[in-house]
């Protein structure tokens, strides 16, 4: 009986670790198939059957993209762009967070439903007049322009993860500093900002991956070679050289070890954002 | 764990009130500036784009025609053959990605070795650009020597190589398939969460009844999650009729715009054919259709929570 249970269960082990292996693997072959093929010659691309570990390996396809095909340059124009916009995104939503979450004023709700309704409505339901804006304020083909509409499309967001954060931060600490004579910006930078490091390190995590990641509107605003950022310079690219996917997927390996490192060191922050993601609503 | 209930009635409530005037404001006036002129500024506009036949060129003249773009729609086979495609799209990923969805947070949901390197795997293909993969799957579903094509011959589960790219629905469906391989990740963190907020009381409780494990989900754990599952349909279903970068990139909507969906119609109208009034138009049909779906939605699953209380 106890055997027989013992059996059962063994099995269903079994079972279980062969399914998560099966699919497991359907989600990680694509991404090895695409770094082998980042190291393949010209010659070797399409060998059948599939080759994953490279016969003739060669570092061609990274040094011909990074240097006689700009993508150290775009590579950096990511870097910055996602930086600055990820910086003054959290930045600013904090603030705007911070009134939300500790201060009665007029014109709260309003303003509060305004930010609900910028998470609902669909990002590129908006892309046109905010083309013409960019156009307006001559924002066309230059990273500013970027940089404003990362850091516009990401407020809101930000904005509730952390009022939610801000509020479970006991009023008594705010307090005893109001005591010492401590107005409310002290009490932001010095008090709430460093005790919020876990939340802003999410915030800061999902606005860099969505700004590195971000592909519409580089591609709407940016027509200067030289401003392109890294989605936009492998797209180009691709259609340019329509087959030589050696280079495509070897400047697709530069795009992913970034954010795959970052994924791999704060996999805990990416679960607990996700899950604040869902409470909002 | 937090549950990850859908709080609907969410309206600021500030854990402490303090009389501080000016200062709430000098908090907020930077980035709620931003905001209006970028987001909500651009909203109004949206509307009033499309009621106009706009001059893109320096000197060419801005005529409004009243619902004329919307009239429009109506007759332009193009727009109902890309609704039709983000339909489709949005009915083939959506059941599918929750369906895997839970399935994996289901096996996950147990304290096994290697528990953390498996979420892991399943939720890389969420974070990598939509670019990087759109692409890598146009090569792995290339017609002559694609990884995929081999694959299907050497299990004899086809004969010769498809041409997954050439026509409408073949396409459609790669475009889909991309779809829920990134996404399958994602519902499952979500649910793999709400599961965890099940008390195991209640499962243990419903085995001591003499429940098998099938019996025990479907009457115990499935009801216990039934809001995250309406909170993952609704968001998955607006995030699926919002299909771009993947379409657009795999076929660019071609070949003779047999696989354009809404957006990128949208996109090829305004930046392609320059017809900001038309492309306006489009987008604001879909933000339309969205509210209404995710509307109803939100109706239907009322009814079905409860219903499966009783």
């Amino acid at each position: 009986m106890i055997t027989g249970g013992n059996r059962k269960k063994s099995t269903l082990r079994t079972l279980r670790y062969f399914a998560l292996i099966v699919g497991s693997a359907v989600m990680i072959v694509p991404f090895l198939y695409l770094f082998a093929t980042s190291f393949k010659p010209q010659l070797y691309l399409f060998e059948i059957p599939p080759q994953f570990i490279p016969k003739h390996p060669t570092l061609n396809n990274y040094t011909t993209a990074w240097t006689s095909n700009s993508f150290g340059h775009y590579f950096a124009n990511s870097v910055f762009v996602s930086v600055v916009s990820t910086g003054l995104s959290v930045l600013l939503a904090a603030m705007m967070a911070y009134a939300f979450a500790r201060f009665n004023f007029h014109g709260q709700n309003v303003l509060f439903w305004l930010l609900l309704i910028g998470l609902m409505v669909p990002g590129m339901m908006l892309l046109i007049p905010q083309y013409l804006l960019a156009n307006q304020l001559h924002l066309i083909d230059s990273l500013v322009g970027l940089i404003i509409f990362y850091v516009a499309t990401n407020l809101a967001f930000n904005t509730f993860l952390l009022r939610g954060f801000f509020e479970e931060i006991p009023w008594e600490l705010e307090e005893a500093m109001i005591m010492d004579g401590a107005g409310a910006f002290r009490r932001f930078f010095r008090l709430i900002l460093p005790l919020s490091r876990p939340a802003l390190a999410t915030v800061s995590i999902f606005t860099f991956l969505a700004c590195w990641d971000e592909y519409v509107w580089a591609l709407t605003i940016i027509n200067d070679p030289n401003k392109r950022t890294l989605p936009i310079a492998i797209s180009i690219f691709q259609g340019q050289h329509l087959t030589n996917w050696g280079l495509v997927f070897a400047a697709s390996t530069i795009t992913i070890i970034p954010v795959i490192l970052v994924f791999a060191i704060f996999q805990r922050q990416f679960v607990r954002g996700l899950t604040a993601d869902a409470l909002k609503g | 764990m937090v549950s990850t209930e859908v709080r609907t009635n969410a309206l600021p409530r500030p854990t402490r009130s303090s009389k501080a005037g000016l200062i709430p404001y000098l908090f907020l006036a930077p980035g709620f500036l931003l905001f209006l002129l970028m987001i909500v500024y651009p909203m109004i506009r949206a509307l009033q784009i499309s009621f106009y036949n706009w001059g893109v060129f320096p000197g060419s003249t801005t005529t409004f025609v009243g619902f004329h773009q919307y009239f429009r729609e109506f007759h332009d086979p193009v727009f109902w053959r890309s609704l039709e495609n983000s339909g489709f799209y949005t009915l083939f990923t959506v059941p599918l990605q929750i369906f895997f969805g839970l399935l994996v947070a289901l096996l996950l949901v147990k304290k096994i070795p290697g528990r953390g390197l498996f979420r892991a795997l399943f939720y890389i293909p969420v974070v990598t650009s939509w670019v990087v993969v759109s692409l890598l799957f146009k090569f792995l579903f290339s017609t002559d020597s694609g990884f995929v094509n081999w694959l299907l011959n050497s299990l004899h589960l086809s004969s010769h190589n498809i041409g997954w790219l050439d026509t409408r629905w073949p396409s459609m469906i790669t475009i889909g398939i991309l779809g829920i391989w990134k996404g399958v990740g994602w519902s499952m963190l979500i649910f793999l969460a709400a599961l965890m907020g099940v008390p195991e009381t209640l499962t243990e409780a419903a085995a001591i009844d003499g429940a098998g494990p099938w019996r025990t989900f479907i009457s115990v754990t499935l009801p216990a999650i039934r809001l995250t599952i309406s909170f993952v349909t609704i968001m998955l279903v607006i995030g699926s009729l919002n299909v771009f970068t993947s379409a657009f990139i795999m076929t660019g909507g071609g070949p003779q715009q047999q696989t354009e969906v809404v957006l990128s119609y949208m996109y090829h109208q305004a930046f392609n054919f320059l017809d900001f009034g038309y492309g306006s138009a489009l987008a604001f049909t879909l933000a339309l259709i969205v509210f209404a779906v995710s509307f109803v939605q939100m109706r239907l699953f009322r009814g079905g929570v409860s219903r499966v209380v009783r």
